[in-house]
Order: C-alpha cells, then sequence, then structure tokens
C-alpha cells in the first residue's frame, strides 16, 4: 500500500523511468553511463564531426529520395530552368533538376546532402590521422581502427554512387572512368562490366541499381558500423594524453551528464549550423551547368569529389602499360592502379596489426603517444600523407596546370617521380624533426625551460636563466615509454642445440631496430641524470 | 644506452607482457616524490572560473545563453518566412557571391544561424556555468578473469559435447555441405542481373557504306566540310537522339574527322584508310572510355581531357603522352557516288578502354 502511494506521488518522469526499467533494465545501462568520464582535447571532436555529418547526410538524404526519380528513361524538359528546355535527360537529371529549381528548399537540402558528405570524408581521413599519429589504434582499439577505416572506404563508395546519380555530363564520365577501370580487370572484367551496367555501357540500368546501393546497402553497412564503432568507443573508454594524475588506469575528463551531453549536443547543431551556411552560400555540384550525361561528351576540368581524386592521380600518372599475348590483353595501365588504390589504402588498415606484431606489446594503452615520441610511426604516417597528396596533385593535374600555367606534361612527371620520392623524403625529415624535439624535451626537463632572461655573472660571463620545469611538466615530459628493440635472441639453446632463426624472426628485429634502435629515439632523461645535473650546477 | 638504466619504461616488448603491472606502478603516482624527480604529482588543484566565484559573470553567461536560444528561435521564425514569402525563381546580388538564388541563401542563412546559436548557447552553457571539475574514472581491463575464461572454455566443450557435432561425423559433414551449397542459389539469382560480354564490345554501328552524319548540323558530310585545322564530330546515319540505344550506340560509334595534308600523315595504313588527307578515328579514348575533345591544328594532336592522354592524328593516333596504352582505332572512308563521306566498314578493333578478351 504505501510503496503504491510513494509510485503515485514520485513525478511523471520517474514514473516513466520506472515503466522503461521495468521492461528494458535501462538503470543498469544509466549507472555505467550517464556520468562517463569524457578527456576533453581538440583533437577528439574530430570524429563527432564525422558522426555529426554522417547524421545530417541520413536526414537529407531521406528528403531527397522524396524528390528524386532513379530512372534512366529519356524525358524532354520543360522545368523552369530555360536553358535546358526542350533538351532530352534521362528522368534522373529532369528530378534533380526539379528538386533545384521547383522545390522550394530543394537545392538547400541538396547543396547540405553534398557539403556533408565532403565535410564526413574530410572528417574522417582527419580523424584517422589523430588516431593514427597519437597510437589511439594499439590495443584494445585494432578492431574499432579497422571498423573506422571500413568506414572511410564505404564512405568514398557512397560518395562516389551519390554523385552519380543525377547523371550530369560531369558524374557519367566519372562513370564511365569506372567501367573502364572494371574492364581492365583481367578475367572478369567484362562480365562484372556487363552484369554491373546491364549490358553495354551506359545502358539504361545503372541508375536505378547505384540508388540502391547508395541509400540501402552502403549506408545500412555504414550505419551498423557507426554503431559498432561508438558502442566499441563507449566499452573502450576513451584514450587521453599523458599528464598529472592521468594514467593508463583511469581516465580524467568531465562527465557525460550534463557536460559533454551539452558540449557534444550543442556540437551537432554547430556542424549542422556552418554546413547550412555553407550550403546557402557556396554552390556544390551545379548540374544545370554541366548538362546531361551523354558518352560522346565531356568537359574540361573533369574532377572527381575530393575523396575520389588520389586514385584518379592514380590512374592519370601511369604509364599506359599493355600486354597483349595469346589473344588477351593485359592492361597494366589501368590495372595496376585500381590494385595499388587497394594496397595504398589496405596498409594503412593494417598498420595496427604490423606496429604490436614489431613491438610484441600486448599490453593495453589507454595513454596516447605524442607524435614525436614514436618517430618511425609518425614518419611513415607522414610518408603515407604525402603519397596521397601527391596523389591528389596528380588527379588535377590539369588544373595544376592551367591555374598554375605549368606544362601538363611536366606536373604528371612530377607526380610519376614524386609518388616515390616523396614518401622516402617525407620519411626522413619527419623522423629527424620527431627527434629534435625529444632532444627538446630532453633538455628542457634536465636543464629547465629557456626564460630568455639574460643574467650576467660577477665575473663577466652572461648567462641565460632556466627555469625549472613544474613537476606536472616534468611528469608530462617523461611519462611516455621507449622501447627496447626486440633482438633475435640466442641461437643456440641450453643444451647448445643450434635454433633455426626463421625469416620472420630476423624480419622483425630489422624492424625492431629501425623502430627502437640507436638513433631512432633519443634516450629520455632518467632520474639519475637529472640528480647528476641539479646536484652538480645547482638550479640555473 | 643510458635508457636501459630505467628498467620499467623499457622494456624489451618479450618481457613488457610479465611486467606489465610493474609498470604502471613504476612511474605515477605511488612513487615518493623524494626518491624519482619525474613523480606523477597528482591531478592539480581545480582552478575557480569566474562564474564559480562571481554571481554577476555567471548571470552575464546566463543571459549570454538565454540570448543565443532566442536568436536561434527568431532565425527559425525567419526561416518559415523566407520559405513563404521568397519565390523560388527569384535571384539576388550578393557581394561577393554573384547572383544567386534568393531563397537557397534566405534559406541556408536563417537555417544556420537557427542552429548554429542552438550549438553555440549549449557550449557557452557547459563551459561558464556547468561544472568543471575534473572527475577520474578507475579503467578496467578489457580482458575477462581467468576464472571467467575458464568457464566460457569449459561451457563451450560441455556444449559442443552434448551437441555431438565432434562425434556424428555424418550429420556434421552434410551440414556443413548444404551450408556450403545453399548460397550457391544467391549467386545463381545474380545472372540475370546483364548479359554475357561474348562479341558485343567488339562491334559499332558502322558498317559498309553507311553516311557520316556532322553531329551538329545532322547532315552527312562531304569532303568539302571538313576543312584543314577543324575537328568535326560525326555518327554513324540511322543514329537519332531519340532512339532507345542511342547512348549506348554513340558511346562506341562517336567519330572524330580531321583533314591533315595527305603529305603529312607518316602512317601508310592511316593514308591508305583516308580519304583525301581526311581521317576518322574513334572519338573514345582508348584509356578508360571518356570522349576525346580537344585538337592541336598544328601538330594533329589530340588531348583526352579526363586523363590527359596525348595521340597523334598524323601518326596511326599513337601514343605520345598519357596513360592511355594503344592507339585510337581508325574508320576506313570513301566517297560514295553521291560524293558523300561513307565508312567502308567497321572498326577492325574494339573501340574504347582495352578488356582482357580483346587481344
Amino acid at each position: 500500500m504505501s510503496t503504491a502511494q510513494d509510485r503515485r506521488k514520485a513525478p511523471a518522469g520517474e514514473r516513466v523511468a520506472d515503466w522503461a526499467d521495468g521492461r528494458l533494465g535501462i538503470y543498469s545501462l544509466a549507472k555505467a553511463n550517464m556520468r562517463k568520464i569524457f578527456p576533453d582535447h581538440w583533437s577528439f571532436m574530430l570524429g563527432e564531426i564525422c558522426l555529426y555529418s554522417f547524421i545530417i547526410i541520413i536526414l537529407t538524404g531521406v528528403y531527397l529520395t522524396l524528390f528524386f526519380h532513379p530512372s534512366m528513361n529519356e524525358v524532354e524538359y520543360h522545368g523552369s530552368y530555360v536553358p535546358l528546355q526542350g533538351q532530352l535527360m534521362s528522368e534522373a537529371f529532369a528530378s534533380t533538376l526539379d528538386i533545384s529549381f521547383d522545390v522550394r528548399g530543394g537545392l538547400l537540402i541538396r547543396q547540405i546532402h553534398h557539403w556533408a558528405a565532403i565535410i564526413f570524408l574530410a572528417g574522417m581521413f582527419v580523424h584517422m590521422m589523430r588516431v593514427f599519429f597519437t597510437g589511439a589504434f594499439r590495443k584494445p582499439r585494432e578492431i574499432n581502427w579497422l571498423f573506422g577505416f571500413l568506414l572511410f572506404v564505404l564512405g568514398m563508395f557512397t560518395g562516389f554512387t551519390g554523385y552519380s546519380l543525377p547523371d550530369d555530363l560531369l558524374s557519367g564520365t566519372g562513370v564511365r572512368f569506372t567501367q573502364g577501370a572494371i574492364l581492365s580487370m583481367p578475367i572478369v572484367g567484362t562480365y562484372i562490366s556487363m552484369f554491373l551496367f546491364g549490358g553495354e555501357f551506359p545502358g539504361t540500368d545503372f541508375v536505378a541499381r547505384f540508388y540502391s546501393i547508395h541509400i540501402l546497402l552502403l549506408p545500412g553497412i555504414m550505419l551498423g558500423l557507426v554503431v559498432g564503432h561508438l558502442i566499441l568507443v563507449f566499452y573502450h573508454k576513451h584514450t587521453q594524453f599523458a599528464g598529472p594524475g592521468r594514467t593508463n588506469k583511469n581516465v580524467v575528463g568531465m562527465p557525460l551528464l550534463p557536460v559533454y551531453m551539452a558540449k557534444a549536443g550543442g556540437f551537432f547543431f554547430l556542424v549542422f549550423g556552418v554546413i547550412s551556411a555553407i550550403a546557402g552560400i557556396a554552390t556544390v555540384n551545379p548540374i544545370w551547368v554541366l548538362g546531361p550525361y551523354r558518352p560522346d561528351q565531356v568537359s574540361t576540368g573533369a574532377q572527381p569529389d575530393w575523396y575520389m581524386g588520389f586514385a584518379e592521380g592514380l590512374v592519370r600518372a601511369m604509364p599506359g602499360w599493355e600486354i597483349n599475348f595469346w589473344g588477351h590483353t593485359l592492361v597494366l595501365g589501368v590495372f595496376i592502379p585500381l590494385v595499388l588504390f587497394g594496397l595504398f589504402l589496405g596498409i594503412i588498415a593494417l598498420y595496427p596489426f604490423i606496429e604490436s606484431w614489431v613491438t610484441g606489446d600486448k599490453r593495453e594503452h589507454h595513454i596516447l603517444d605524442r607524435p614525436r615520441n614514436a618517430p618511425t610511426r609518425t614518419a611513415f604516417g607522414v610518408a603515407w600523407v604525402t603519397g596521397y597528396m601527391i596523389m591528389l596533385i596528380g588527379g588535377g593535374n590539369d588544373i595544376v596546370a592551367t591555374h598554375f600555367h605549368l606544362s601538363i606534361n611536366a606536373v604528371t612527371w612530377f607526380v610519376r617521380i614524386g609518388f616515390f620520392a616523396g614518401p622516402v623524403i617525407a620519411f626522413i625529415i619527419t623522423k629527424r624533426i620527431c627527434l629534435g624535439l625529444q632532444r627538446r624535451d630532453r633538455e628542457k626537463v634536465l636543464h629547465g625551460r629557456e626564460t630568455g632572461i639574460i643574467k650576467r655573472l660577477p665575473h663577466g660571463e652572461f648567462i641565460e636563466v632556466h627555469e625549472p620545469l613544474s613537476q606536472e611538466q616534468m611528469y608530462t615530459l617523461t611519462a611516455h615509454e621507449q622501447y627496447q628493440p626486440a633482438e633475435i635472441g640466442p641461437t643456440v639453446d641450453e643444451n647448445g642445440v643450434e635454433r633455426k632463426v626463421t625469416g620472420s624472426e630476423k624480419l622483425r628485429a630489422k624492424l625492431s631496430e629501425s623502430y627502437y634502435g640507436e638513433g631512432a629515439q633519443i634516450p629520455k632523461p632518467t632520474a639519475e641524470e637529472y640528480r647528476e645535473i641539479t646536484s652538480g650546477h645547482g638550479h640555473h | 644506452m643510458s635508457s636501459q638504466e630505467i628498467p620499467e619504461e623499457n622494456l624489451p616488448a618479450e618481457q613488457s607482457e610479465q611486467t606489465a603491472g610493474h609498470d604502471e606502478h613504476g612511474h605515477g603516482a605511488l612513487s615518493p616524490k623524494d626518491e624519482h624527480p619525474f613523480a606523477d604529482p597528482g591531478l592539480p588543484p581545480h582552478e575557480h572560473r569566474i562564474q564559480d566565484v562571481d554571481e554577476r559573470a555567471a548571470k552575464r553567461s546566463e543571459r549570454s545563453v538565454a540570448l543565443m536560444f532566442t536568436v536561434s528561435m527568431l532565425a527559425t521564425i525567419a526561416f518559415i518566412a523566407a520559405f513563404v514569402a521568397i519565390p523560388v525563381d527569384r535571384s539576388v546580388y550578393i557581394f561577393p557571391l554573384g547572383h544567386i538564388s534568393a531563397l537557397n541563401f534566405a534559406l541556408g542563412m536563417t537555417l544556420g544561424i537557427a542552429l548554429f546559436c542552438i550549438g553555440a548557447g549549449a557550449v557557452h552553457w557547459a563551459r561558464t556555468l556547468m561544472s568543471d571539475v575534473e572527475i577520474a574514472d578507475e579503467r578496467h581491463p578489457i580482458e575477462a578473469e581467468p576464472e571467467v575464461r575458464e568457464k566460457v572454455f569449459a561451457d563451450f566443450k560441455q556444449g559442443a559435447k552434448e551437441s555431438a557435432l565432434g562425434r556424428r561425423k555424418l550429420i556434421r559433414n552434410t551440414m556443413f555441405g548444404a551450408l556450403t551449397l545453399v548460397p550457391l542459389s544467391g549467386v545463381v539469382l545474380l545472372r540475370d542481373l546483364g548479359p554475357l560480354p561474348e562479341e558485343k564490345l567488339r562491334h559499332t554501328l558502322w558498317s559498309r557504306g553507311k553516311l557520316l552524319v556532322n553531329m551538329n548540323t545532322n547532315e552527312p558530310l562531304r569532303p568539302s566540310d571538313v576543312a584543314v585545322g577543324s575537328l568535326t564530330f560525326a555518327k554513324p546515319e540511322g543514329l537519332e537522339e531519340h532512339d532507345h540505344e542511342f547512348q549506348n550506340e554513340i558511346a562506341k560509334a562517336a567519330l572524330m574527322i580531321v583533314r591533315i595534308q595527305p603529305e603529312n600523315i607518316k602512317d601508310k595504313r592511316e593514308l591508305e584508310w583516308s580519304h583525301e588527307g581526311i581521317v576518322a578515328y574513334s572519338k573514345i579514348c582508348t584509356h578508360v572510355g571518356c570522349p576525346i575533345s580537344l585538337y592541336e591544328q598544328q601538330t594533329h594532336h589530340v588531348l583526352c581531357p579526363c586523363h590527359q592522354s596525348t595521340f597523334d592524328l598524323s601518326d596511326g593516333a599513337r601514343v605520345i603522352f598519357g596513360p592511355a596504352g594503344h592507339a585510337l582505332p581508325q574508320l576506313r572512308i570513301g566517297v560514295n557516288d553521291e560524293g558523300y563521306l561513307e565508312a567502308l566498314g567497321d572498326f577492325e578493333e574494339p573501340v574504347g578502354p582495352a578488356f582482357w578478351e580483346r587481344g
């Protein structure tokens, strides 16, 4: 009786929560998560940009499906965009014109959708770099790295199938390029092409097929991956940078309710607001300027969206090798870029596993590395990004040539050489910069901060006053771990029997030496060194 | 190396597993300060913000947040007003954007402001008025305790034993067989996605006697229509834009016609297949199939605007730069009795990008 009375007195919100808990068990979920701690760092919001732009894409995408006709039926245009009136075009193109010119707000939603996609991919790229350069992919987060990687790759293809839907001259050219690349595949190329396009290019099927891939198949998979990605972020708890009171066994920051609820929730509106404003100001993909697709027409300066640019670069820079034998053609000039595209992306997916194999480290890592403290990893990452960027330049070689008044041939040759030389140079330079920064950190810990104050000693000598670092700073600068190179170990066991050293052991020892051997890292200051200096000279 | 002197933090990778526990205690809050100069001093004390100590500052923050939320409300009302009031086809000049759709601009800006102000208000509220005391939460290892692990393995063994899958091999093998075969239905169902390639990529609409029709004027071409230095696009007679198969056919049959002084034609076959220096080549690039459209009159080079493959039309259209793998196919042409340019057959090799069966 008394409990029943209490229930009646309880506020409505509590009663609803009780009702839900009795059926869903939400209280144990809330107990673990309502006051969950999130560490604060500007770079942690990059992933949020991706999540929010993904949500914006889904919201605006659903709206667009209400007006878009995924059909390649040829129609004569009679809408309100005068320059194209009377022209033959596919229904897909005509309905995109209707969205842009006749549906009020349709253009805005189309622009938000496209801008959000561009920002989604850019956000994922930068977010991945953040995770890579800080070592956040290490155990236990390797699987989440793969989830993120898959989201990036699927995002590329969702973007590609999406901008191909309006069936305009530019996107049709991109689809033609894809079909040409598919044809280059040995043995199966022509079959895949026929099956994808329902016959010869362009046929009348691909818009409808790309449509179901773009709005259902790929986003469905991506939604699952996003949810899994977020569950794992919650489950692993967020990483944090080293600092006073922050260890590998705790997580220091603000609670989800209220601070992160407000900050992250607010950030969604910030992202959405900025994208809306951009969409109101800057036109992206003005299909009405390009006109409907025809396989025998093309515009100059044809460019894919930025995230496909590096694939475009691979194709543009590759020499046109073709091997003919026994009545067959091996189209290496197109097929090698196709394979390289996969390999170049794949290596970054596998990197966490390569590094954990080299270090042999099986521990959990929740403290982020400063990029300088992992010089070889950082250098590898910068080399990869350099290769990517050079290919991006290659993808726009015509734009580069016309804007900077250069010869297209020279730009292409620069890209061809740069693809091999650029990453090597970037690797060497980055490693040196990292080591230099490590030396500076070491100096700072041992000798203190340079104050810029010049003091004249009684005997006339000038010295710069160094101010010792605070305990917090010294801890932060020395908190990182330094591995020793893994050696092959004794080749003779305790009984004197010779052990066979496998090739993988040798490779691992070599890699380990290049990661952590002499010259690959600056030994961080030890307590002994510090004491020796501070007791010997006194504080500067 | 001197770093070997800190054993805890410089574990050779192999040993790290056993001593992982120690590593956490090697530095950090547990070691006494006087023993280790770099010891973790622990969380720094909380520093108060002005809003924490001055109620007037807190009030100011409150008003700022409320102002932003209010601006958002006004912007939403403005959005609706713009939607209703501004005609969809009104264009407006806005510096430095130029002439843009008035409705799109108004909707984008008002929606942007409405959303942004909600976000800015929430973030400002969180930063100035919500508690900013840092809290430390414990982490727990992801790995299960050994007892849990044992229990799971034991349960699995028990379950596997009770299923008798390992003992009754017949069931196991037939089940795997059935599960392997059943997806084949799904694969077979994909068969009708498209026809088999067969010879489709080898033939175009061109055949002996088909007239070359100017793409722009839709009139059959005479030799006199093709001037030196000009680039003419042509299609086979009878192919009209309204035809159902127009896109597929033009994707293969599109033709590019130029006139070169016969003495400047370096390739012997090219000269043979030309008519008074008029040569007809496939317009479809042999790289990945873009239509080639840039012609350099002096050198007779054509450039594909997609990937910059460059072909020399005076020398059998061989590739002189870029990623294309082979020359453009040439169409053999002549003049019929009425003086019109006509094809003397189909292309002798497949047009467009190369493929495995091309040979």
